[in-house]
């Protein structure tokens, strides 16, 4: 599937062979997972990139050329990831890449991308993306790492020094279960039971009464993604285990609240982004006016709730679009050189502010500690 | 002791939903003696268009019946279009033209719903129901009474129907029940039918518990194909219990020993009784008549 996006006179200008100057265009190319098993991330990343696209062609484009945005559907499949990077790089001649929507695919168009020299902007969680930092690789979404410790700060300021972990054994939970793990003991808290289960699984009541069951479990974590969390918030309920829940970033949504059941998620925390409470920011915050824009652009335009993932693609656009403005030219090393430069740049996941050591520039503050509150998301802080 | 029959229970809700989809493999195995891959997608579009209806605004029972009837349709359409025209060939052959209806129906409720996660409220309430310190979602017990429900009524149809054993004979051979006067060709449509019905009719029960998506099929599939093999593939009473087992030795599994083993030690336990009787634990044996 490709899409290209353009404003009609640039491209009847080209068709007639009059346009000399094509080169001063901005092309992107995009290789996102909008079908296949990572759909439920990549298709509203997808949908992200062409509205803001034409949004922005509709406005006459960065210093007043238009942007082409050529979108390839890798399906989730980091074989044909690498494909697309090399097509997109060596055919289409973009100067850089947003993309890469699952940790998998991202790998493998950042090894294209660092041998071609284009700058690559990833869309998945995972750390190893951008450490050890890679010159043309920089990233959106915030880490599992960040998620644990953000977590972890909550649970040490309410005296929780036990909890149990119930992780989903697909790549989300596995590694965020790993990152907790590793960074647990630096806030003095011990995992005294640590249980999975299987994504698909329709009954964890068996691993919560194990957990219940440990002793002086004072809290429960569950890092999951996908149906596996609402289940264990309702079989939590269930069992009418009288702990704190902790979720991940994984569910933030409303939809988490409507597939559990408002009664089963009452009191749930999670560590989210500004996007999920954007009506709930107070007036003065940075990240308002940016998360309203998005949020009334992409619920106007598609009829469906945002979600934090088509947020990770409209940071990835904006940083983009801050440098080639910022550069003034779309030669990739000087974007290269300005993405790097980045500072405050208010985006829907928090505000970046990159530096050579850090290609992802975003901080704890980029999580707010979320609470379900009679069946609505409210900021804990 | 509540702790194990909460594991108990556990593995129960898990189970009957395995048997549910155990069940469903039955009838087209019986009539063909293929192993339809494509009866997980039957049980998702169970649930997605029962899903669909009621969010349109449709009480739910209506939008039940509406999803089962459709789901036969779809049954149906499979076969006219892909299992009648390949007629003749090895089973071996139809087995993978259902792997190729199963992507096909997968990608097509992709693009007809969407990508999305979804539910509908449990029959009963949430409220759970509470036994000696344990607790079982009222759901799972539809879910239960559904999943014997089909075994009672399966196991009428194959013993006390004539249809039911036309069924049986035209697996057994197909060119001698065209002889006796079967309509062979009107059981392979009404197998295909009443099989994807009750994919369907387990789809509507467990969505609730399981949640559904364009691609819980698969998943549900391969669980409820391992719940058939174990009892014995083809007989009603191996899937149903088969199933339960299945659900029993995940849930003790994870209960007792550590839930990362769940699901090794159950295809273990498959193996095991498998490599003892290769036809499952109430399967039939195979007796070639020359």
């Amino acid at each position: 599937m490709k899409t290209t996006l353009k404003t009609a006179a640039p491209a009847a200008l080209i068709a007639l062979g009059l346009a000399t100057a094509a080169s001063a265009e901005l092309k992107i190319g995009a290789s996102i997972s909008a079908t296949g098993p990572a759909a439920f991330l990549g298709d509203p990343e997808a949908k992200t990139l062409e509205m803001l696209v034409e949004e922005l062609n509709a406005k006459g484009g960065i210093n007043g050329e238009p942007v082409e945005l050529v979108l390839y559907d890798d399906g989730g499949d980091a074989n044909k990831a690498r494909t697309f990077a090399t097509r997109l790089i060596e055919d289409d001649e973009v100067q850089a890449i947003i993309g890469g929507t699952t940790t998998g695919t991202s790998m493998s168009i950042l090894a294209v991308a660092e041998d071609a020299e284009v700058p690559f902007i990833s869309l998945a969680g995972a750390i190893d993306i951008i450490q050890p930092v890679k010159p043309w690789t920089f990233k959106t979404p915030h880490t599992d790492r960040m998620a644990c410790q953000k977590i972890f700060e909550d649970m040490k300021k309410q005296g929780i020094a036990r909890i149990g972990m119930i992780s989903g054994t697909d790549g989300f939970g596995a590694s965020m279960q790993a990152q907790c793990k590793d960074v647990v003991a630096d806030y003095g808290i011990e995992v005294v039971a640590d249980e999975t289960y299987d994504p698909k699984d329709a009954d964890m009541t068996a691993q919560l009464t194990k957990i219940k069951n440990a002793e002086g479990v004072q809290a429960v974590l569950n890092p999951g993604f996908g149906q596996g969390p609402s289940i264990v918030t309702r079989n939590y309920k269930q069992l009418a285990i009288d702990l704190p829940l902790y979720q991940s970033h994984g569910v933030a949504s409303d939809g988490f609240i409507e597939l559990a059941g408002a009664d089963a998620a009452e009191g749930v925390r999670l560590p989210g982004t500004a996007l999920l409470v954007a009506a709930l920011l107070a007036e003065g915050d940075a990240q308002k006016p940016v998360v309203t824009a998005y949020k009334a652009a992409y619920e106007g335009k598609f009829k469906q709730p945002v979600s934090t993932f088509g947020g990770y693609a409209h940071d990835g656009f904006a940083l983009l679009t801050d440098a080639v403005t910022r550069a003034g030219s779309t030669e990739p090393q000087a974007i290269r050189d300005a993405l790097e430069a980045t500072k405050a740049l208010a985006g829907t996941t928090g505000i970046y502010t990159m530096t050579p050591e850090d290609h992802l520039g975003l901080d704890l503050s980029a999580f707010r500690m979320l609470q379900v509150k009679d069946g609505k998301w409210t900021i804990v802080e | 002791m509540s702790e194990l029959l909460q594991f108990l229970f556990s593995g129960l809700t898990v189970g009957a939903v395995y048997a549910l989809v155990a069940l469903g493999f039955t009838i087209i195995f019986n009539a063909s003696g293929v192993v339809n891959f494509a009866q997980g997608e039957f049980v998702m579009l169970g649930g997605m268009i029962t899903v669909f209806a009621h969010a349109a605004g449709l009480p739910l029972p209506l939008a039940a019946l509406i999803a089962i009837a459709v789901t036969a349709g779809v049954g149906v359409a499979l076969n006219q279009l892909a299992i009648e025209p390949a007629r003749g060939a090895p089973v071996v052959s139809l087995i993978i033209i259902t792997i190729g209806a199963s992507i096909f129906i997968r990608g097509a409720a992709q693009l007809v719903f969407d990508k999305q996660i979804h539910s509908f409220p449990a029959f009963s309430g949430t409220e759970p129901i509470h036994v000696l310190g344990a607790t079982i979602q009222s759901q799972s017990l539809w879910v239960i009474g559904g999943a014997f429900a089909v075994f009672a009524g399966l196991w009428l149809f194959f013993t006390r129907t004539l249809l039911g054993r036309a069924v049986l004979a035209t697996s057994n051979n197909r060119l001698a029940a065209q002889l006796v006067g079967i309509n062979t060709r009107f059981i392979m449509t009404l197998s295909f039918a009443l099989s994807a019905a009750i994919g369907a009719f387990g789809g509507v029960l467990v969505t609730p518990i399981t949640l559904t998506s364009y691609d819980v099929g698969l998943a549900l599939a391969l669980k409820g194909f391992a719940g058939a093999m174990l009892g014995g593939m083809g007989n009603p009473k191996g899937a149903f219990v088969g199933g339960l087992m299945l659900g029993l030795l995940e849930s003790l599994t994870a209960g007792y020993l550590s839930s990362q083993y769940k699901d090794a030690a159950a295809f273990v336990v498959i193996l095991a009784v498998l490599f003892f009787m290769p036809q499952g634990l109430f399967g039939r044996k195979s007796t070639e008549r020359v």
